[in-house]
């Protein structure tokens, strides 16, 4: 840095330093942060922006050896220093901590890796084989919203083992699942596990990088690559696992042109509220760079978007008046370094604010205001679901018991803010953003900007994380219409504040319910009605109101049966999906009812799950007879051992204890996988080119739960070739079907079944040409196709066929819609194909005087079907675990309070116990391959789990959750007070 | 037009800052979050460059923490055990980046009525050194954060040291900090205890909290009581019953002021015991 001058001005001043071991010199304000200037001025993308606020330390790099935010760090404090980026970490090849993330599958979306990396690395530098508690003290400050962390353990305290020269036999072979977790309780080596396990490991060679092509690092890396025919079961490294670690993915964020004008979004500071603008031009003409205002009166197509075509009710730009904080109002762009030094504090909008409802019950009051004029008393919609007649049954159940929960509004918090870029491609506006819904968001985006859908093509980047709130459409209506006013590329990234105020939540939910039994300890009838407040707009609020009545039975036979869900709007937050649609909630109800009526009936209370858990032949709440494949039984015996073995530890602890008290609870789940009683089509085409690859167009996006993989894998054993010779298309609209969106825990059944039969109609038209029997054996070598059928073997030189447009010399395209079957008007059909199921026990301590939780281990036994890659079905697991600890303990978003990542707390490091994978494995014969979907049951018994364990160490049920530290501290005092 | 400036000697700072009105830039950690996406309209003089407030030095009669010294600095640095409170919100400050380069100084500039760091300094006895052009003066913590994000920095002045007399950096010394998360967390209560124990009697004691008012308090009531008392779990009866009259909590996202009160109450125990090593479960959560 040339010599800081006392009295300098804030221009522009040249700092030199080095990075990744080379000498750079810049030309920024010294107050820049770092973070900006590394991936801005240096386009070192690779550290990420989550929070800018030292809250989430996904930009956390290396300055002379330690780690800091580099979002905390002015330009002008990195003078002279040495600064070290995650993509400085491989030299040459991957560092041992990078191979060791990959084979432990420590990164998912890869948001939050390269700062975990990081702050990893300056931890092995100091201490190469680290202790859990050091490891977790290193990477305290990082914050992961996929993993549930534990893989991430794993891979920092194991990566001494890949350190050494590769060895030639491979590496060692990939565990059983169940065995990953660093804990072991005292039946170890015999997980209760009843998936076949896991393929021996093969040394790869190297290709099936899926979209992105090979690079030097990954030459002595095992990636586990199964063998052709043995791809389903098998966990090879996730195909797209390799950026992720070497900082080259590209995120939303991270691949905007340099001439992208920027944009800001003026939002509404008000829950409710009138506004004006005063003269935008005059303002426009008065900030240099600013080069227009976009508001409400520029959309010409029709500003009103929603997921849900019927209740579609969202302004892109709000038009006289806001509905909820946050809301968008008007658009500034201009150039980058303008929009920078810009302050808005004197934009023209004028604000007269309106009385504004946040609670379901104000909403409800007769006269309440209508936030939509065509929705009365504020409802939204409802769903509905009866059978026998439950009034009769609770009046002769043996036992009753009643009960009310409440829960808060939970914010996704994917380390990835909302990014993207527009511009226009002649008259087709293309769209670069991160998303889960890529068609949706064309039609969505198409609608309001007045463009024909095959005018707007949507281009999905890598996305850090969206846990449903990526599903909506969010800032691509926004950027697009400033491509098209300027004809210019348009780029924006939302801040953590933006992201937070304005995209989904989970619905906080007001739920009442009683359930009864007869004397045998059978469920004979529950009752259950929930609100579920919706905030402003609709977004999935019909789809939270509908799934709630289906699943608030949870899995067990219930002969009569009334549920009704209700989704009310305020002016709250939209609510819309959160993995689980309103099932995590429903199932708080219903578990902590469980416990009491076990309690009431003396019966040991997973005892009391088996005894009423449905099984193959038992009918629904809805009327549906299942006749195969329930495997919520097997779930609960494989976890009885273990909560036999937590009982009694938790007993002896208490005997000694008194201050502290140990407790054990359990919970299961159920979920329905894909849409409600509605088409819910997934597409998949896959070919052979010229050159010898298998090009699978993956449209099942990844947002890091691992569709690239798992898809793949499904569609090389359906094919009969192997993973390794896959080449992945992404979703881009303009080149790949559509697989439908990445949610309802759809991707792996549906879209995996539209893998499973383009992969056989693949091989099918290979057969067919070779004329040869079904039996017969494909390979591919080099440019050619080798067919083997019993002692003959036949080539096909691909090179010397006729090409399709594609670059296809075969091809195939197959599309799968689940069966299911409308629900009448009492809620009996056959909602959905497909069912998962799962059970977790959670092991706990309460600390009475502090009403503080210190968990100490779940058990997770899930019924997968058929787990396609066992390593990634952990991670989706211990995932769905640490947001169900979120959600039970601490997550608790406010609008107007919570808007950060330091008021908003989510899990850490430290906040994530040991969990124990029990994969279950009862095929489902629908599911391909018989794979079940996974992604929201994971987290729905987690939290009924822990209260129930709060409930047996502290013997105080809380009703609202989160069960903070004064909501447990409240309930012990009040119990007391009782006594 | 907005200035920027990055002295590196103390006195060019100090003439600067006579010039007109600054605001300071040291670790940055509490600085780049309140500016947010802003852009500065602000002077900024960044006292990053100036190497001889960083580190800690021992006078005749004082522990000296120069005002750059960062959290890690401190855990580096050998110091007598009546630091270890101290050094136990080193640890538990933000996360090991922000350790890295947020100073003990600016927590306290920052008068935040969370910040860990105040209650730690205050069973220290510690006070501030402030310096302008013309003057340098010490106040006691107590009397340099006045309220929320407020202190007595003059115009002109700047926070240079904190400094510990040695007369306070006797016994023994322990911190607890009540989070609803185990990193990365503001506290709901946090409290500091340091106690001299001679002949098995309680011969001084300093107790602080925090988080439960506007600024970190010393309970005078709780160390009334403690004091004379001999060392086991009798301790914990004398803060059950004693006054603490100091804190008047509010109640926010974080906790009700009901729960802070009954929580404040049983860290001071447990800290206390800490000191003493009565208790090794000294964790609050």
């Amino acid at each position: 840095m040339s010599k800081a001058q006392p009295g300098m001005s804030i221009d522009r001043a040249d700092i030199a330093f080095e990075v990744n071991g080379a000498a750079v010199s810049v030309c920024v304000p010294p107050l820049r942060r770092l973070s900006s200037v590394l991936r801005d001025e240096l386009r070192l993308t690779g550290t990420k922006i989550g929070c800018d606020a030292g809250d989430c330390g996904a930009c956390t790099v290396l300055v002379d050896g330690e780690p800091v935010c580099a979002c905390l760090m002015p330009a002008a404090s990195a003078a002279g220093a040495a600064v070290t980026t995650v993509e400085g970490l491989a030299n040459g090849r991957l560092s041992a901590l990078q191979a060791s993330f990959l084979d432990h599958g420590a990164a998912q979306c890869g948001a939050c890796t390269p700062g975990l990396l990081i702050a990893a690395t300056a931890l092995l530098d100091r201490k190469p084989c680290p202790t859990e508690a050091e490891t977790q003290d290193a990477l305290g400050g990082i914050l992961c919203r996929c993993t549930g962390y534990r893989k991430i353990i794993a891979a920092v305290m194991d990566a001494g083992r890949f350190a050494r020269e590769p060895s030639t036999d491979g590496a060692a072979p990939h565990p059983p699942a169940g065995t990953f977790s660093p804990y072991r309780d005292g039946e170890k080596g015999q997980a209760a596990t009843l998936t076949t396990p896991s393929p021996r490991s093969l040394r790869g060679e190297g290709k099936g990088e899926g979209q992105h092509q090979l690079n030097q690092f990954d030459r002595d890396l095992d990636r586990r690559m199964p063998v052709s025919g043995s791809a389903v079961g098998a966990s090879p490294i996730r195909l797209d696992g390799l950026p992720k670690v070497t900082g080259d993915e590209k995120f939303g964020a991270d691949s905007f042109p340099a001439d992208a004008l920027a944009v800001l979004v003026v939002r509404s500071p008000h829950h409710h509220a009138r506004f004006t603008f005063g003269d935008l031009d005059a303002w426009t003409k008065k900030h240099p760079g600013i080069v227009g205002v976009f508001t409400a009166a520029d959309i010409s197509g029709k500003n009103c978007f929603g997921v849900i075509g019927p209740f579609a009710d969202q302004p892109a730009l709000a038009e006289s008046f806001a509905r909820f904080r946050g809301e968008a109002v008007a658009l500034v762009a201009g150039e980058r370094e303008a929009i920078l030094d810009l302050d808005l504090s004197d934009f023209p909008v004028e604000w007269a604010e309106l009385p504004h409802v946040l609670q379901p019950c104000e909403a409800q009051v007769s006269g309440a205001e209508l936030i939509h004029q065509h929705r009365a008393a504020n409802l939204l919609t409802s769903g509905f679901v009866e059978r026998g007649n439950p009034e009769a049954a609770l009046a002769g159940a043996a036992v009753t018991v009643s009960g009310s929960i409440d829960t808060s509004y939970v914010e996704h918090a994917y380390i990835e803010p909302e990014a993207g870029y527009a511009y226009m491609d002649g008259d087709t506006l293309v769209v670069v953003a991160c998303t889960q819904a890529p068609y949706m968001d064309r039609d969505d985006t198409a609608k309001v900007l007045g463009l024909a859908v095959d005018k707007v093509r949507i281009v999905p980047t890598a996305t850090g994380g969206g846990f449903g709130s990526k599903l909506d459409v969010s800032l691509q209506p926004l950027i697009g219409l400033v491509a098209m006013k300027t004809g210019r590329p348009a780029a924006l990234a939302y801040t953590r504040n933006e992201s937070m105020i304005s995209t989904t939540k989970r619905h906080p939910a007001e739920m009442k319910a009683t359930i009864g039994a007869d004397a045998d300890g059978l469920v004979t009838g529950m009752v259950f009605t929930g609100d579920f407040n919706t905030g402003a707009y609709a977004s999935w609020g019909p789809t939270v109101a509908n799934r709630v009545p289906v699943h608030a039975s949870g899995p067990y036979l219930t002969p009569n049966y009334r549920a009704e869900g209700r989704a009310i709007h305020t002016n709250g937050p939209i609510s819309g999906a959160f993995r689980g649609f309103g099932v995590p909630q429903a199932t708080i109800m219903q578990e902590t009812l469980y416990d009491e009526l076990a309690e009431k009936l003396s019966i040991d209370r997973l005892d009391f799950r088996l005894k009423n858990c449905l099984r193959n032949g038992s009918e629904t709440v809805t009327g549906q007879r299942l006749e195969s494949a329930v495997g919520i039984a097997e779930c609960l015996e494989a976890l009885r051992p273990h909560w036999s073995r937590a009982l009694a530890d938790a007993s002896t602890f208490n005997a000694t204890n008194a201050g502290i008290k140990r407790g054990v609870g359990v919970a299961s789940c159920w979920y329905g996988c894909g849409n409600t009683s509605l088409p819910n089509p997934s597409t998949i085409k896959v070919g052979i080119s010229a050159a010898g690859d298998v090009v699978l167009h993956q449209g099942a996006v990844d947002i890091g739960q691992g569709s690239n993989t798992v898809i793949s894998q499904i569609c090389a054993d359906a094919l009969g070739l192997p993973l390794e010779k896959f080449r992945l298309k992404s979703a881009d609209t303009a080149i790949t079907p559509d697989a439908g969106k990445t949610s309802a825990s759809r991707q792996t059944f549906v879209t995996g079944k539209a893998a499973e039969k383009a992969g056989r109609a693949l091989r099918d038209a290979i057969l067919r040409f070779a004329n040869v029997s079904e039996k017969a054996l494909i390979a591919l070598d080099g440019t050619s196709l080798a067919i083997r059928d019993g002692e003959a073997t036949r080539r096909i030189d691909l090179s010397t066929l006729p090409a399709d447009v594609d670059g296809f010399i075969f091809r195939a395209e197959e599309t799968y819609d689940p069966p299911t079957l409308p629900l009448d008007a009492k809620g009996q059909g056959k909602p959905y194909a497909v069912y998962g199921y799962g059970a977790q026990v959670a092991e706990l301590e309460v600390d009475l005087k502090l009403g503080t939780v210190k968990l100490i281990k779940i058990t997770a036994a899930h019924d997968v079907g058929k787990a396609i890659n066992p390593l990634l079905v952990e991670g989706q697991i211990e995932g769905g675990i640490a947001q169900g600890i979120g959600m039970a303990l601490m997550e608790e978003y406010i609008p107007g309070r919570t808007e950060n990542l330091h008021d908003y707390l989510i899990p850490t490091i430290g906040d994530v116990p040991p969990i124990e994978t029990i994969l279950v494995e009862v095929p489902d014969p629908e599911g391909p391959f018989g794979a079940k979907g996974l992604g929201e049951h994971v987290l729905i018994p987690t939290a009924p789990a822990i209260l129930n364990a709060i409930r047996h160490a502290a013997g105080v049920l809380v009703t609202k959750v989160p069960a903070t530290p004064t909501r447990i501290r409240a309930a012990i005092r009040d119990k007391e007070a009782r006594r | 037009m907005i200035r920027y400036a990055k002295p590196t000697t103390v006195d060019e700072a100090l003439a600067l800052l006579s010039e007109g009105s600054w605001r300071i830039l040291a670790g940055g950690t509490d600085f780049y979050p309140a500016q947010g996406s802003k852009p500065f309209r602000e002077n900024v003089l960044d006292i990053n460059g100036l190497a001889a407030l960083r580190g800690i030095a021992e006078t005749g009669t004082h522990w000296v923490i120069g005002a750059r010294t960062t959290w890690t600095d401190l855990v580096r640095h050998p110091l007598p055990a009546a630091f270890d409170a101290l050094k136990q919100v080193a640890r538990e400050v933000g996360s090991v980046q922000i350790q890295n380069v947020a100073s003990i100084a600016g927590n306290l500039c920052n008068a935040s009525p969370a910040a860990d760091g105040a209650p730690a300094l205050l069973v220290l006895d510690a006070e501030v050194e402030l310096r302008s052009a013309k003057t340098t003066r010490y106040l006691p913590l107590e009397r340099f954060i006045l309220g929320n994000r407020r202190t007595d920095l003059q115009p002109g002045e700047m926070v240079t040291a904190i400094r510990i007399p040695k007369s306070a950096a006797a016994g023994t010394s322990c911190f607890v900090k009540l989070g609803a998360r185990r990193y990365l967390v503001i506290s709901i209560a946090m409290v500091a205890a340091r106690l001299v124990i001679e002949d098995g009697i309680v011969s001084d004691a300093a107790v602080a909290v925090g988080s439960c008012s506007a600024v970190a308090k010393r309970l005078s009531g709780v160390e009334a009581a403690l004091r004379g008392l001999p060392v086991d779990h009798g301790l914990v009866a004398a803060i059950q019953s004693a006054p603490m009259d100091e804190l008047s909590p509010i109640g926010d996202v974080r906790g009700s002021a009901e729960y802070r009160l009954d929580a404040a109450r049983e860290i001071v125990a447990r800290a206390v015991l800490g000191t003493v090593a009565l208790d090794d479960k000294v964790a609050a959560a």
